[in-house]
């Protein structure tokens, strides 16, 4: 490391303290000083060190718990665990949650030192290892992410300069474009990587239950409620919560997002206590919210409060030229996971694909390769293997029961609708709670 | 050797036990040859006795550098004190020796540096270029000196004996330019 090593040395004993600071500050390193975990705690809040050399027994909060808070503050800090009692079990418990490794006092100042140096030694890997897999790395694809068209390029820049910041984003684009790649892509280029990574699809999930899944629920809040549940709020805690679909809350849960937006607190249903919640907040909707403003469908102070910083994601058919690139990935993807020669497509299949609509986006094309290779004999994927090569149009036979006949018409609706409740219920001119119903009553479940 | 760059001198008193005129002097010698800083040798200084730890059977440094800033007020640049006594902090198993950073005091301990503790047969010339070396060492962080990454420099960290005998017993030159600034600057 060029700059000067940071240490924050935590023991309940000033001699102890005060020894292991001097004989560090000989080696140029710069020293801070806590007497007991919680202090380290409220002092990580402010303050960032690359190695905690941290006392396992300490009256009040002890090692074990003061290392897992301070890896809750400042996960990327290594933890060097101490002892008087050592033992096998206390020194693998502490290895297990998180520590670097553990020293039995007194040191010996050969391994104090070498353990100093193996943990500077590491984070120095660690760093020129991102830095070179940052130069390595394909420019055509961001994590999880594939496009070297100038629209994908644009979004992947943007993705780099937004992730390291805490701002809420907006992610537009049609079913199937990969807005939850790129919220993921945010959170794990972010400094929230290391912990949750939560997702909600809001439009999958009717109003009631979606207040419950949002902010959790206390004992007895409702029948039914026999335990006390947390949300995903609370779950995504120092993390990333990802609101799919936002465009479909309802109005009354839309004030309720908002006021925690505002306030970054709130209660559980039926509970008095205020939680608070380090939260990033990345959301995506398929639907144009600001026609939704204008027909009184989704609060404009809701909108402001996401729209931060927006990601528009491009549907397929307005970036053909990535189409090639995806396909092979995909074939890449799968022939590993079905341990089969990779294949290349024919240029007729090739034509095929690049002159479809991609209605579905990158999830259809995903699934069109797929089912290329799964059905598919030869070396290569041709234009026999793939669905809109030839309009067969063999529809079943629509059943003669009015009843059968509804149950089939909404299983296809769901379908076109990727079970997008709130869409398939406007398509079928019901309301969501109706569609719920007919799902129950019918016993209508998603394919996988 | 190099000209005098201070008209302040340094004290040397052994603590705790006895030490041989003749190590203390020659230890004269080698500070006014590196440093070009006068010393002078002065009576034992007896140290009390809760800066032994029976547990251990050894003696904490801290206390002892503790007791000789609360208890010595001498007119001089810097205090080395010599000792026999096995040093340790309560955080290490044992140390070579102790310095106030930029301060007045230091104590070096001789009981580590005798070819005899490692089980080697007496060896004079090692023994003496240890002390001088850990003298020397100490008398860097007394300036305001911290560890030199360089192996052969004096400053370089001694965790154990064998890095001592790696190292010479001089400054490298960025440490010797450091110290000379220190010791300009030192009151």
């Amino acid at each position: 490391m060029n700059k000067k090593t940071r240490i924050l040395i935590v023991d309940d004993e000033t001699a102890i303290r005060e020894s292991l600071k001097d004989w560090l500050l000989e080696d140029g390193y710069s020293i801070d000083l806590a007497s007991c975990g919680e202090d380290a705690v409220a002092m990580a809040g402010e303050k960032n060190w690359d190695i905690i050399v941290l006392d396992l027994k300490m009256p009040g909060m002890d090692g074990l718990e003061t290392m897992e808070r301070l890896k809750e503050i400042r996960p990327e800090t290594e933890i060097l665990m101490m002892t008087a009692f050592a033992t096998i079990d206390t020194a693998v418990k502490a290895i297990k949650q998180g520590a670097f490794d553990y020293l039995v006092k007194p040191f010996d100042p050969d391994e104090v030192d070498m353990q100093i140096k193996k943990i500077v030694t590491h984070k120095q890997l660690v760093m020129e290892n991102i830095l070179l897999r940052q130069q390595l790395e394909d420019k055509s694809r961001y994590d999880e992410i594939i496009g070297r068209s100038d629209s994908m390029q644009e979004i992947f820049d943007l993705i780099s300069r937004v992730a390291p910041t805490d701002s809420t984003v907006l992610i537009t684009g049609e079913s199937g474009t990969g807005k939850e790649l790129v919220a993921q892509a945010i959170h794990g280029n972010s400094r929230r990587c290391y912990m949750p990574f939560i997702a909600v699809n809001c439009g999958a999930l009717p109003d009631s239950l979606l207040e419950s899944e949002l902010f959790g629920y206390e004992k007895g809040a409702f029948t039914g409620a026999e335990y006390t549940k947390k949300g995903r709020f609370e779950l995504a805690d120092k993390g990333t919560l990802f609101l799919d679909e936002i465009g479909d809350i309802s109005l009354k849960t839309q004030v309720e997002l908002l006021r925690v937006l505002q306030q970054r607190e709130f209660r559980r249903l039926g509970g008095q206590d205020l939680i608070n919640v380090d939260v990033r907040i990345v959301a995506a909707t398929n639907r144009n919210l600001q026609n939704a403003i204008r027909e009184k469908r989704f609060r404009d102070d809701l909108y402001y409060r996401l729209n931060v910083i927006s990601i528009h994601i491009p549907p397929l058919r307005d970036r053909k030229e990535d189409i090639e690139l995806l396909s092979e990935a995909f074939i890449r993807r799968y022939c590993l996971e079905m341990n089969k020669e990779e294949r290349k497509i024919t240029p007729n299949a090739k034509k095929l694909l690049q002159d479809y609509d991609w209605p579905g986006n990158v999830r259809e094309l995903e699934n069109i390769i797929e089912r290329a290779l799964v059905i598919g004999r030869g070396d290569k994927i041709t234009e026999e293997d793939l669905p809109f090569s030839k309009k067969t149009d063999t529809l079943p036979p629509l059943p003669k029961s009015l009843k059968l006949m509804e149950k089939v018409h909404i299983e296809r609706v769901l379908s076109e609708n990727d079970w997008n409740i709130s869409r398939s219920a406007q398509d079928l001119g019901i309301d969501r709670q109706t569609l719920y119903n007919k799902i129950e009553k019918y016993n209508i479940q998603k394919e996988d | 050797m190099i000209s005098s760059i201070s008209s302040n001198h340094i004290i040397i008193a052994p603590i705790g036990s006895f030490i041989k005129d003749s190590i203390l002097k020659q230890l004269v010698e080698f500070i006014y040859d590196r440093c070009g800083l006068d010393c002078r040798i002065e009576a034992k200084v007896e140290i009390p006795d809760y800066c032994h730890n029976k547990i251990r059977g050894q003696y904490d440094s801290k206390e002892i550098l503790k007791y000789l800033i609360s208890h010595s007020h001498p007119k001089s640049l810097k205090f080395i004190g010599i000792t026999e006594l096995d040093l340790f902090v309560p955080i290490l198993k044992y140390v070579f020796g102790l310095s106030q950073i930029n301060g007045t005091f230091s104590i070096i301990s001789l009981h580590r540096l005798y070819p005899g503790f490692y089980n080697d047969p007496p060896n004079p010339n090692l023994f003496f270029s240890r002390m001088q070396k850990t003298t020397l060492h100490e008398l860097g962080h007394a300036f305001g000196l911290t560890h030199c990454r360089e192996k052969k420099c004096v400053m370089y960290s001694s965790i154990r004996i064998a890095d001592t005998d790696i190292k010479e017993s001089s400054f490298c030159s960025t440490c010797f330019e450091l110290f000379k600034w220190h010791r300009e600057n030192t009151k």
